[in-house]
């Protein structure tokens, strides 16, 4: 088992090697890139809103209690725009988009995979590494912290409207509190890391899809496996770079 | 054909266009080929058969290099593939038509956006001159009302039809077809396989064809071998081979 972990572990690095090393190299695949982009992002985006708007409104509606019982009512947006921009906006997003996106990455390639269509991409010299894997790693990569974007401020929204409807404070009172305890390179760090998140789903996705071996059952395996670690080393990830940010003199 | 019983890698005559040398290939602990050397003539169609799990898919993956052998050295072209860069193998690979099991067309295209992907990117044509080209190779199949179907759309034959008008979409030198008419109903194994044989003979196309389909075989095979237990076990013509006694030959043939 441990034998057949550091096997897999090792042909995921290498994968990721690959695709450092020819993602510059010809042929450019612009369209299919645009097209992965909006399949990522414009089909996603749906799920992404209504990801952030019950973030919004459900911490809005947890955290009012516990404030107004120390009498810090007036922090709620402070702490909103703090908790959604920098952690629960780009983790949340991006392991919902790990689960849309991952799963749909490692069955396509996998059922292209056993079905041959990538060994005649191989043989025709299409370049099936270009065209199937940089292209996803690569909308994955961009689209992630676009979406993570549209999550915080939907979050926002609907955190405001809630807290209007709670308590009607006025618009202006609650933006200027909500980014009174922000800065630029809170937004930066936060929304700049779910790049890497995305390069995370895309290549494990990717990787476990490709490397499929069998029929349709390693297919749904491959598929499910790809949510699955790709979920992980999301949630691992984001630890390792919160401590290594918080090393950079003006991020805390 | 005939086959190769040399180790040392030497270049092969001008007439031979793929030689497998001493090819040996294992799956972990399983060798399924154990030393296979083939000659294939230029313009000619040779017919490998043999039982299930014998490795003929797996020797025919070797000369795209889809595949690489543990030991051996593959020639096509009087070059050997181990040596060529990536270039030189892409290049080489435009030359070669791989007519695969299940057709293997890309699903989430038509099949005239399955031949356009492939013209597009290695020939410089426009549209005009890419549909009339795709045209012409429906045309060819029989399939000329397809060209706006899906993969899905289309019966086992046609789709066999349009993965072959795909693989030579840019005229090649070699076709490889592996079981090219397996599943098929014996009218549409005589319609593919004739196809095969046409090619060779008003394209001089070079076929390598993977089969136990007896009537393919007897329609397409200028010759053939037989693999077994991971060797070339005999090799001539197909009436030959017929004829052979030995037992695994026999069973396959039923003679």
């Amino acid at each position: 088992m441990w034998l057949d972990f550091l096997h897999r572990a090792g042909g995921l690095a290498g994968f990721a090697w690959a695709f450092v090393r020819r993602c510059l190299r010809r042929p450019r695949e612009g369209r299919e890139l645009f097209r992965q982009m909006d399949e990522a992002g414009v089909k996603s985006l749906i799920l992404v809103l209504v990801t952030g708007l019950s973030i919004g409104v459900v911490l809005s509606m947890q955290s009012r209690g516990t404030l107004a019982r120390f009498g810090a009512e007036m922090v709620l947006p402070t702490m909103l725009a703090l908790s959604v921009i920098k952690e629960i906006g780009p983790v949340l997003t991006s392991l919902v988009l790990a689960g849309r996106l991952g799963a749909g990455m490692a069955a396509e390639l996998g059922s292209m995979r056993v079905t041959e269509q990538i060994d005649a991409m191989e043989v025709a010299a299409l370049k099936p590494f270009h065209f199937l894997v940089i292209t996803r790693v690569a909308a994955c990569m961009v689209m992630f912290p676009v979406l993570t974007i549209c999550c915080d401020i939907v979050a926002l929204a609907g955190g405001y409207l809630e807290t209007v409807l709670a308590t009607g404070m006025d618009y202006r009172l609650f933006i200027d509190n909500a980014f009174s305890g922000l800065r630029i390179s809170d937004l930066v760090v936060s929304t700049g890391k779910t790049s890497i998140f995305g390069f995370i789903v895309g290549i494990v996705s990717c990787y476990l899809g490709y490397t499929v071996r069998g029929g349709t059952a390693d297919v749904g395996r491959a598929a499910m496996q790809a949510v699955v670690l790709s979920s992980l080393l999301i949630l691992v990830a984001n630890v390792m770079i919160v401590r290594l940010t918080l090393l950079i003199p003006g991020v805390d | 054909m005939v086959t190769n019983e040399e180790s040392a890698p030497r270049p092969p005559p001008q007439n031979i266009l793929i030689r497998l040398q001493d090819i040996h290939k294992a799956f972990g602990t399983r060798s399924v080929l154990r030393g296979v050397s083939l000659d294939v003539e230029r313009g000619t169609s040779v017919v490998v058969m043999g039982g299930s799990g014998t490795g003929k898919s797996v020797l025919i993956k070797h000369v795209v290099r889809l595949m690489r052998p543990d030991s051996g050295v593959v020639w096509v072209g009087g070059r050997r593939l181990d040596r060529m860069s990536e270039k030189e193998l892409d290049a080489l690979r435009l030359g070669i038509g791989y007519l695969f099991q299940g057709g293997a067309l890309f699903d989430s295209m038509t099949v005239a956006q399955n031949m356009d992907f492939i013209l597009r990117r290695h020939t410089s044509l426009d549209w005009r001159a890419r549909a009339e080209s795709i045209k012409e190779a429906l045309a060819w199949v029989e399939l000329g009302d397809k060209a706006g179907q899906f993969p899905a759309e289309l019966s086992g034959g046609q789709r066999k039809r349009a993965a072959l008008a795909r693989s030579i979409i840019l005229g090649p030198d070699i076709l490889l077809c592996d079981e090219p008419t397996t599943g098929l109903d014996p009218a549409a194994v005589r319609t593919v396989s004739s196809l095969i044989k046409r090619l060779r003979e008003e394209r001089g196309v070079t076929a390598v064809t993977i089969t136990h389909d007896l009537l393919c075989a007897d329609i397409i095979a200028d010759s053939a071998c037989f693999l077994h237990g991971g060797n070339v076990i005999a090799s001539g013509r197909l009436a030959r081979l017929r004829n052979n006694p030995h037992p695994a030959l026999r069973n396959f043939f039923g003679t």
